[in-house]
């Protein structure tokens, strides 16, 4: 794609002026680092707050008498149940049980209000419109979207809006910013503790502004979201899940909540729901596992895992360097009988063997406000 | 001596008895970002000019270092295994990757200067 045809977000202005390192990412102009740099970026959300634009994701509204069970045709999650205004982590699963996209789904009271990857957005809006057809889909184009996170990420919120406070992990609420009428929530993308915020476009440079006045809040590019997320053992779609992975495999069963299950009360009704019971019944044959790397050469994504006598194992989906760790930091897929945590493992680095062992996930602790 | 440059932003010293020392230069180093890694080559292992000689990684990614000229590694800064930030920091000094003897010394004809360097930046 060429730079002309790249969309710009609400903030682009704002990157730019920031010195932001622009690059084309799902079909964005999206800043990959500020002045301050991927390290700089990472630890400074870790220790106080990062501001991030994820703009280019797609917001979209799903109203209709029975929005919550239709949508439940689509995901192996409890959407039913779950409670106004709060939100809940979800998959679009297919025929064969792989993995779609990944989104949040959250209870808007009289709707639902959906956050999908920028990435998938438009074959995840045809499809909600494809199959929901009692419902009226709809993408909110004129929206930015926002992300604080980070440790002082509370506290600088409740500066600006003040009915935040009471709010925890995963509750999210129409708010009203100085008469900007924003909805948030209280989750995000780095482990940390913090709020993603949808605001009307035209709102959204101010607002952004405004955070960045705060002294704890410095402007993140996608190169820290990217380390941040890592270390906090969350997927990247495209990455370490896609079409080919299935719940069970990528480790998720977590958000497939009982009810859903083969002997819930709402058991299947989605797609690929006999895969994924097959192998919640019987096992699958590679499991999403995370990775000590020994040394300080970073192992990346696509790099082969081997059992030390040569054969390969699985592969590496995600590997980069965990500026919190101080270490390389790795995610990647294996045969289940490497799935167990301590197993030794080589993974091919240019024709180098590099020791990783299997690691407990996330790598960093996650420190939700969970009130 | 002063440096010469390649295209590929590497910067070369000319010291005694046709030895060079290597490094990339302080556009490059920009340009990676955060230095977490680098594999240096073996010493006394020969290299053609233009090969890759040795593997930079930041945060982003891996990127390798062409050999600037033709030649075997006499030595190599082993003070980068720990530190590698030493590269971001002081490109041109302390943050050096290897001496190289040079197997023709002609090749540093090839190289540009200082003026011509900063002329492909711009």
């Amino acid at each position: 794609m060429n730079e002309e045809q790249l969309l710009k977000t609400p903030l682009h202005d704002l990157h730019l002026e920031l010195g932001g390192k622009m690059v084309g990412f799902a079909g964005y102009h999206m800043p990959v680092q500020f002045p301050l740099g991927i390290m700089g970026e990472h630890k400074h959300t870790r220790s106080k707050a990062g501001l991030f634009d994820v703009s280019h994701m797609g917001q979209v509204t799903i109203h209709g008498a029975n929005a919550a069970l239709d949508f439940e045709s689509l995901v192996p999650v409890d959407i039913f149940d779950l409670k106004p205004l709060t939100q809940r982590y979800a998959l679009f699963t297919n025929d064969q049980g792989g993995i779609d996209d990944d989104l949040m789904v959250s209870n808007a009271g009289d709707h639902l209000f959906v956050v999908v990857n920028a990435a998938c957005k438009d074959r995840d809006l045809e499809h909600m419109r494809s199959n929901l057809s009692d419902c009226n889909v709809k993408m909110l184009e004129d929206r930015a979207l926002l992300a604080l996170q980070g440790p002082a990420a509370a506290s600088v919120m409740a500066r600006i809006a003040p009915e935040t406070s009471d709010m925890v992990f995963m509750d999210w609420r129409p708010l009203d910013i100085n008469g900007i009428r924003c909805f948030a929530g209280r989750a995000g993308y780095t482990g940390e503790d913090g709020f993603e915020i949808s605001i009307p476009a035209d709102a959204a440079d101010d607002f952004a502004r405004k955070l960045l006045a705060e002294d704890e809040v410095e402007m993140i590019g996608l190169g820290a979201r990217d380390s941040l997320r890592l270390e906090a053992g969350l997927c990247l779609y495209g990455h370490d899940l896609d079409s080919t992975t299935t719940p069970v495999e990528a480790n998720l069963l977590w958000s497939m909540q009982k009810v859903r299950r083969a002997d819930g009360e709402r058991a299947g009704g989605f797609p690929g729901a006999e895969v994924i019971f097959n192998q919640l019944a019987n096992g699958a044959s590679r499991k999403r596992v995370g990775f000590d790397v020994v040394g300080r050469a970073p192992v990346r994504e696509g790099a082969e895992l081997q059992d030390g006598k040569g054969n390969k194992v699985g592969q590496i989906t995600s590997g980069g360097f965990g500026p919190t760790l101080e270490a390389p930091v790795a995610m990647g897929y294996v045969s289940n009988e490497y799935s167990t945590i301590g197993t030794g493992l080589v993974a091919l680095v240019r024709n180098r063997e590099i020791k990783v062992n299997v690691a407990k996930m996330p790598m960093v602790e996650q420190r939700y406000h969970r009130g | 001596m002063s440096l010469k440059y390649t295209a590929d932003h590497e910067w070369v010293k000319p010291e005694a008895d046709d030895i060079v020392l290597v490094g990339i230069t302080e556009h490059a180093q920009e340009m990676l970002g955060d230095i977490v890694f680098v594999e240096l080559p073996e010493i006394d292992s020969s290299f053609n000019q233009g090969d890759d000689i040795s593997v930079i990684e930041s945060v982003k990614a891996a990127s390798e270092l062409k050999a600037p000229v033709s030649g075997s590694i006499v030595a190599i800064n082993e003070a980068l295994a720990d530190e590698p930030a030493t590269v971001n920091d002081d490109p041109t000094g302390a943050g050096w990757f290897c001496r190289i003897r040079l197997s023709d010394p002609s090749e540093l004809d090839n190289l540009m200067d200082e003026a011509g360097y900063k002329a492909i930046l711009t």
